[in-house]
Order: structure tokens, then sequence, then C-alpha cells
């Protein structure tokens, strides 16, 4: 089983409310699934809380929630804990989630961890003085045929190795968005060089 | 080699537009060409074209789509469901993230009419919650189907009434599992629910749902429209249609590919993925279709086709079609005890056997990436694992299992070789 880090104590806010904006949000989320099954909506107003609270999610967040939803508090903690995506502490501005799964290894994760360390003086599970990175392992990231893969925030950057991840690194450091995907710039899943099919494409302008 | 023409996804790596109504969008590519007309012609025709087809769950179970469909009920006085599984997570796997970014239409679509083929009004597309820009240009497809009225009320001007609702996941490899995706969507942990009662009596909120894959879906608008005897066609009997593979690992251009069902594993790699990295003969395994089947040696990889039944032949499976390489660089029990640690961390924690067993075999394939291990307990780790295959509620418990069997079934000389080699190590280091 997967589990959080619980190590070290989190300072929690009071408490915690929706803004204006996300509680429209959430109302169109709720409104999505049946009468009665609000909590169908837990995932997406968790997910909400934590990008409205620097991407965390705080205990006071899970309460507003499971009142929103009428759920018993107990049910949303379970939730929160059960998924790996909710942060139950805070993480720095650029979250890195580094894929280290067997296709990834295969293709070198191992130097990118290794640039990540290097260029931050931090472990995995730590975040750097400055609140600005935190590094984190995480399993299959499903985008295997650009691996390896380091999702920052919600951003998958692909096709990497060591000396892309340390300008990746740099540039986000500079306050710079590198554009996300293949940083080898390849054309998404296609084979390096251009694509060995969908060459005769007489139908694309018009149909079959 | 499947010809262009035959080609489904004719957007799969995202060189036109997506959207519906672009200069080469989807439209202009012959998604929504008459759909109205198609569901006109009614649930028994939609159910009888794809059962013609041939289709295959493209998920992993390869169960008979048609079929499944089939067992959703004629009558019902509560609301039925279509599910989509967009929970891509199988290690090795990302074809359905192409789908959902560069094809979008041609997965909202098939979900229409699949929907008119069990009868649902309502469908729900769980995506994994790491897919956020995947996301993102699904909802916005979604959307624009809605403001063209080919969803929603009067979908297409048929008369049927069709409700479409993307939701988020938040991170679980478990939620790709059918039940627990269920669980999930209704708001709870993704823990697998005993079956049965199957979705098709009791699925979403205790109604008749039914759960399929994002590219079994997609597939089917094209499959109605040039007939299920086409599709059928392509690939060998049992074994029909095309599919899309991802190729990963050591190879010269890791790449996601279009192909005909039944294409032989080196001509997959040699044509589209220039190849394993060192020329064919520097292969040393294949694990043919995603982390959770068997891996199979070189030997095996020359002369196997792609295809369910090929696969399991030779005592592995073509899973989600996602086949990672590893050429003899690779250190082998190491490339499996990864992904032990992948099960081990995945593991939903419901039956003990899997919980417990997962992270017992993975703290013994660490060692015996050492080498610091007795020959005898191979046979133990593979006893283990058999206790574990077969006996928890989901299919998870094998797929962690099964990594393990295939390695100690190609591969033992080689785990020993390991042991004897760190025994000598540590005699010396003692000398």
């Amino acid at each position: 089983m997967s589990a959080h880090d619980n190590s070290a104590p989190v300072t929690q806010p009071a408490s915690f409310a929706f803004t204006p904006e996300n509680l429209k949000k959430a109302q169109a989320h709720i409104a999505k699934y049946p009468p009665g099954r609000q909590a169908s909506a837990v995932l997406p107003l968790l997910d909400l809380a934590q990008r409205q609270h620097d991407n965390w999610l705080p205990r006071a967040a899970m309460d507003t929630v499971a009142d929103m939803l009428g759920m018993a508090r107990i049910r949303v903690y379970e939730v929160a804990t059960f998924y790996t995506m909710f942060n139950l502490k805070p993480v720095g501005t650029h979250f890195f989630q580094i894929c280290t799964t067997t296709p990834c290894w295969l293709r070198g994760s191992d130097e990118v961890v290794a640039a990540c360390k290097k260029k931050l003086g931090i472990g995995i599970g730590e975040t750097t003085a400055d609140g600005k990175f935190t590094l984190r392992e995480v399993e299959c990231l499903g985008a295997c045929v650009n691996a390896p893969i380091i999702q920052v925030n919600d951003d998958f950057y692909e096709d990497l190795d060591g000396r892309s991840t340390e300008a990746l690194i740099d540039a986000l450091a500079r306050g710079q968005t590198p554009p996300m995907g293949s940083v080898t710039k390849r054309q998404t899943s296609a084979p390096e060089g251009g694509a060995t099919t969908l060459k005769d494409l007489s139908f694309a302008g018009g149909k079959r | 080699m499947l010809a262009d023409k035959d080609r489904i996804f004719t957007n799969l790596y995202g060189q036109f537009d997506w959207r519906l109504d672009g200069a080469q969008g989807a439209r202009k590519r012959g998604d929504w060409d008459n759909t109205k007309d198609l569901i006109a012609k009614g649930r028994d025709w939609i159910v009888n074209e794809v059962k013609a087809s041939g289709l295959r769950g493209r998920g992993g179970a390869g169960f008979p789509t048609g079929l499944k469909w089939s067992f959703m009920p004629k009558q019902s006085d509560r609301p039925t469901y279509l599910i989509v599984n967009a929970d891509e997570s199988e290690p090795g796997t990302c074809k359905d993230r192409d789908i959902i970014r560069h094809d979008p239409h041609k997965l909202i679509e098939g979900c229409l009419l699949a929907s008119v083929g069990m009868g649902a009004h309502h469908c729900y597309i769980y995506i994994r919650g790491e897919f956020v820009n995947e996301a993102k240009v699904l909802q916005a497809a979604i959307d624009e189907a809605y403001a063209a009225g080919v969803v929603g009320k009067n979908a297409c001007g048929s008369g049927y009434d069709f409700d479409l609702y993307l939701h988020r996941g938040a991170g679980a490899y478990i939620c790709g599992e059918e039940t627990a995706l269920l669980e999930s969507l209704e708001g709870k942990k993704g823990q697998p629910r005993l079956k049965p009662p199957f979705p098709a009596g009791v699925g979403l909120y205790g109604c008749p749902s039914t759960v399929n894959n994002v590219e079994t879906i997609a597939v089917v608008p094209t499959i109605l429209r040039r007939g299920g005897a086409w599709f059928a066609g392509i690939g060998r009997p049992k074994n029909e249609g095309t599919k899309v593979f991802c190729i990963s690992g050591h190879v010269e251009k890791p790449c996601n590919v279009e192909e005909a069902m039944g294409i032989p594993l080196r001509e997959l790699i040699d044509k589209h993925a220039g190849g394993v990295r060192g020329g064919w003969d520097n292969l040393l395994a294949v694990i043919p279709g995603g982390s959770s089947v068997p891996v199979i040696p070189k030997s095996i990889c020359d002369t196997v086709l792609m295809d369910f039944d090929a696969l399991r032949d030779v005592k592995t499976g073509l899973g989600t079609a996602a086949v990672i390489v590893m050429d003899k660089s690779t250190d082998i029990i190491k490339a499996i005890a990864r992904l032990s640690q992948f099960y081990k961390h995945e593991s939903c924690g419901q039956c003990t056997p899997c919980r417990e067993g997962a992270g017992w075999m993975w703290r013994v394939m660490e060692r015996m990436v050492q080498g610091k291990a007795e020959p005898r307990e191979i046979d133990m780790l593979l006893e283990v694992s058999f206790e574990i295959e077969g006996h928890t509620i989901c299919a998870l418990g094998d797929a962690a299992a099964w990594p393990v069997q295939g390695l100690i079934r190609h591969f033992r000389p080689e785990m020993e070789r390991r042991m004897h080699d760190y025994r000598i190590q540590t005699a010396r280091a003692a000398e």
C-alpha cells in the first residue's frame, strides 16, 4: 500500500472556505451526479480545495468538503489519505513528481533523480529551504514512450536526461515555465525523426 | 503492415486539430458523420455489428465487447450507465492518453453510440488524476459537443437523450480495476468489490453499468461506419482489428503506433520503433503487454505474434499491448523487482495475500537483485506467488505475481548466478 509520510508535524490552518469562484466550480461538480449521490464529488472538491490552498490539503479543507457533501468527516479523511495526489503537508512551488517505474528506469530515470538531488541539494520527499522545490518519487505516470518523465505540478516534461533535467530546474528557478511535453521537441509520441505511419492522409482533408 | 486507410486514429500524434470544426478538425477527419443514421439503426444492430467485428476489450482482459454489452438489461426501471475507464496507469501503457488529447471526438462519439447499444443515457469518463492537461482537452471537447448538439438532449437530432460527464481520479492504479473505479466514482476509497454481482447487474449507484476502456469505445464509431466485417478482416480469427501499441524501453525510437493485431513482435519493433538498441541480437527480453504480464526471453520474441491468443500460448498476455523492451545491458532481476515495488505500492490493502504478499515478494526480490539469497528461496518465492495469485478479490494480486513468475520461468539461471557471485564476493571479502 502507499502511505503518506506523517513523520513531521504540520501546522494546520484553523479554517478553510472556498472562494466564491471555486464555490461555483464546486457546485458545478456536484451537479454532475444524481441527487443524493453528491459524495461522488469528493475527489473533484478535494482537488479544488488543494489547488486553492497552495497545492496541499489541510484538515480544515477536508472538513469543509465533508460538510458540503453531507459526508462523515472520517469518510473524507479516508479518501484524502488513500489517493496519492492529495498532499497532506505543504509542498514547494514546483512540485516534482519523478517517475521511476520500470519503463522510465530503463530509459535512465536514475540519472534524472540524481540530477534533481544534485541540483537542488535535497533528497526524495524533501523541500528546498526556500520552499521552491519539492521532490517526490512516483509510480508510472502513463507516458512511457516518452520516458523518463517528471510531472511538475500539472505538466509533464518528457524524454529527459540528466542535462535536460538540470536545464529544466534552472529555467524554473529563473521564474520561466518551459513548454511542457518532450524536451527533445519530438512530436508527442511519434518516433523520433518522424512518424512511420499516417503518411497517406489523403482522407485527412475529407471524409472517408 | 496495416495500410494508412485502415488506421482508425488518424490524429494519434496530434498532427491535426482535435477540435470539432477546425480546418483539419474532427468532422473533417470523418468523426460525427451521419451519427444520427447510425443511432437510427437501433440498439440491436449496434451490438450485432460490434459482435461481428470481433472487437475484444482493449483494457487488458480482452473480453468480447459486443457480448459484454449484451449483458445489459433490455428493460430497466433504474438508470443504466456506461463508464469509460480512462484511468490509464499500467506501466508501459500510454495509448489512451493519445486518444484523449488528440482524438477526443472519436471517444465522445463512441460513448454515444455504445450507450445507444446498451440503452444507457448517462456516461461517466473516469480519467486518471495525473492527466490534468489531457482532461482539459477532453472537457473542452465535451463542451463543444454539447454546444453543437451532438450530445445532450436529442443528441445529433436522433431523439436520443445522452449526458456525458468527465470525472478525474486522484492517483490510484487500483481504480483502473472496474469495480474499484465504481467505488471511487461513488466517492469512496478505490477498493474492488466482490463479483458477482457483476456491474451489468449492480454497478454504479447499484444500477446496471458497463465499464469499457477508452480505446474499446473510441474504435466503435469507425467500426459501425465501415462495418464489423471490415474490422474483422484485419488480424487473425478471434484476434481481429487494429490496436494501438506502446513501444517503450530499449528501442531506438520509442513510440505509440496503431497496427494490425497479430503483427509479429519483431516486425513491430523494427518497423516502427527503429529496432532494438544495438540490434535485434542485443535483445534480452520483452514484457509484451504492460507490467502485469510475464516477461518473455528473446527466443520467444523472435517469432511471437502480438495478439491475445498467440501471447497466451507462450504463457504471457497481450494485456494493454504495452511492449517494454529490454536489451542485454538490463539487470532483468532489478527490472522485475521494480515492478514488485510498484505492486506493493499500489495494492489497495483490502485482501491480505496481496497487501502482505506484494510487499514480501518485493523485499525478497530486492535481496535477489543483490544475490543475497539462497537458491531454494527461488522456489519459496514461486510458491508464495501462487498463494497470492487467484486468492484476492481483484486481479492486482495476480498482476503482482505474474512478473515474478515470468522471471523465474525464464531467468532462473541468471538469479542463481547472481547468488553464486554474491557468495564468492562475500567469501573473498572475508579472507
